[in-house]
């Protein structure tokens, strides 16, 4: 990796991004469906500044679809969920809820990161052009200003020599480290991770957790979908089990490796241990 | 075997009447009149084709939108336009509608030119025969590019032009390019229909020549040979273009087409969803 092991990833960025409120994430009884399908039933969640929460599960038990809800990719048809203290999607009109103009959400969604499990990165662009293009065209960052930034981020994520690179140039890892870079480079208060490193080869995944692990420790608020346990041992401070559109536990990571109390859970956790 | 000793055959060389100077003539030497119709033919083929791909992007976005009302229109002109014939379609703009006193194309003056009202008439038909086809051509454009770079774009958040303008369309071009090119093709061809209104294009600078000389074996070879040459150079023009885009883009080739498959999330149609909250 060159640049070394990531570094001040934050520091890159000009410093924590600014919270206004203690609790980043309050997600109240939120319910989806998809037509008939049931996907969300009544999943509650608040995450507090600077934590990091890892969301365990089986296949289809609603977790990306919970996350997509948070940055309302999704639409809910229940509940509510405030982020950074803003109500997102909807707002309230005479006690009841209406979904929101685009451009407000899609500003709410400017504090929210999102790193995807196929990483998404725009294969027209190079890796510098993917991490400076929304700081410039949504932020309106001088662009001389968002290159420099751009480099930054790329350098601490170890990828200083591949700015000009495009994503088909890349491994796998470096594409989602060019991710999390393009993420971070919008300052956001809060990320969200949709199992980052499931559809890497084995030898990658180590290099994006490194990356993830680093801006946990920096104080980056976190909510991340992954069955690396290993991960969540070393920084998450709470693991969160769904099942069947339900959190059905919580607890911390040493709880889950040593006490888990749900039948489902013993039987999930005994898969990927 | 040859044409001259099919003895008894419906062929024979004394039928053939075919005079080779007289082609050479005005394939080689054709008069002003008759370059204005081919300059014409052109600007005809560009102009509908510009227009086109604008009606066709509106109407692509159109038929992606969450509106239905906005849907219903850009199918409902989708199919009317895909299932009536180009040469209907023309008469209708220009005579029909004139006659049944809806809408009449006027001259209008521009200094020392006059945009002719059959021609205004022509570039409206064929611009609107023309966003019909491209409008499906731009929609599978867009539905061929993975939706989980919208979604990127959405989650840096951009707003929905946003989005498109700078993730989404860049994407589609190399789905929409070469069919495109196809359209202009047919596009070149097609302007020979709007003859039948009067416009003084290839087609009918020909049939002008033929009703005063009676040439019409020669004429007929001769405009046939300039829609080749002009056919034949856009194949040129074309080729060029694509493989512009071909190497552009391989580079920068993000998943295949099998692998965005595998992760492929149909997006969800807005009417299907519950809005209740
Ligand atoms: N766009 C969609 N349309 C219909 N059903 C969906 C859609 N996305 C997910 N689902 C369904 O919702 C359920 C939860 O899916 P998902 O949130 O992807 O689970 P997980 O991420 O835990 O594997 C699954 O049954 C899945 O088939
Ligand atoms: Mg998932």
């Amino acid at each position: 990796m060159s640049g070394g092991a990531p570094h001040d990833l934050l520091d890159a960025i000009g410093g924590a991004p600014p919270t206004t409120s203690d609790v980043v994430v309050e997600a109240r009884d939120v319910h989806k469906w998809f037509g008939r399908l049931h996907v969300l039933k009544g999943v509650s969640m608040s995450v507090r500044r600077q934590e990091v929460v890892v969301v365990i599960g089986a296949s289809g038990s609603g977790k990306t679809t919970f996350i997509r809800c948070l940055n309302h990719l999704e639409r809910i048809q229940k509940g509510r969920i405030s982020v950074n203290g803003h109500l997102i999607g909807y707002r309230e009109v005479n006690g009841k809820l209406v979904e929101d103009k685009e451009r407000n959400i899609a500003a709410q969604r400017q504090e929210i990161g999102m790193v995807f499990q196929r990483f998404n990165l725009f294969p027209h662009k190079t890796a510098l052009a993917n991490v400076i293009l929304a700081p410039v065209q949504v932020r309106k960052m001088p662009v001389a200003e968002a290159v420099e930034m751009g480099r930054a981020l790329l350098d601490r994520v170890g990828l200083a020599v591949k700015a000009d690179a495009y994503p088909g140039q890349l491994s796998g890892g470096q594409q989602q480290r060019v991710a999390i870079a393009r993420a971070l480079a919008m300052k956001p208060a809060l990320m969200l991770f949709d199992e980052p490193t499931s559809a890497l080869d084995p030898e990658m995944i180590g290099e994006v957790l490194e990356v993830m692990k680093e801006l946990a420790r920096e104080g980056m608020t976190m909510i991340v979908v992954t069955h690396e346990m290993g991960f969540a041992r070393e920084v998450a401070d709470r693991v969160v089990m769904m099942d069947d559109g339900q959190i059905i536990e919580e607890g911390t990571p040493e709880h889950f490796f040593t006490s888990p109390t749900h039948e489902r859970t013993k039987a999930f956790l005994s898969k990927i241990l | 075997m040859t044409l001259a000793n099919m003895d008894g055959g419906v062929f024979s060389l004394a039928v053939i009447q075919f005079d080779p100077s007289f082609f050479w003539h005005y394939l080689l030497q054709p008069s002003q009149g008759y370059l204005q119709g081919l300059a014409l033919t052109f600007g005809l083929a560009v102009a509908g084709q510009t227009i086109g791909v604008v009606f066709g992007l509106l109407a692509a976005f159109a038929r992606l939108s969450r509106a239905w009302p906005l849907r219903s229109i850009a199918r409902g002109y989708t199919w009317i336009i895909r299932g009536t014939p180009l040469l209907v379609q023309i008469v209708f703009v220009y005579t029909a509608l004139a006659a049944a006193g809806i809408f009449r194309f006027h001259d209008i003056d521009l200094g020392p030119f006059t945009f002719a009202g059959n021609i205004q008439a022509a570039i409206v038909a064929l611009s609107l025969n023309e966003g019909a086809y491209m409008a499906e051509i731009i929609r599978a454009g867009i539905l061929s590019v993975d939706p989980g770079q919208a979604e990127a774009a959405k989650s840096l958040g951009m707003t929905y032009p946003q989005s498109m303008r700078l993730v989404v369309l860049p994407q589609a071009a190399r789905f929409v390019i070469p069919p495109l090119g196809n359209e202009f093709n047919s596009m070149l061809k097609n302007t020979s229909l709007v003859s039948v209104i009067g416009v003084q294009e290839l087609l009918l600078s020909t049939n002008t020549l033929v009703s005063s000389t009676f040439r019409v074996f020669e004429l007929l070879l001769v405009v046939a040979t300039y829609y080749l040459l002009l056919t034949t150079a856009w194949g040129l023009v074309q080729s060029r273009i694509e493989r512009y885009f071909g190497k552009s883009t391989a580079a920068t080739d993000g998943p295949s087409f099998l692998e965005r498959f595998a992760g492929f999330r149909l997006p969800i149609e807005a009417d299907d969803a519950p809005e209740d909250l």
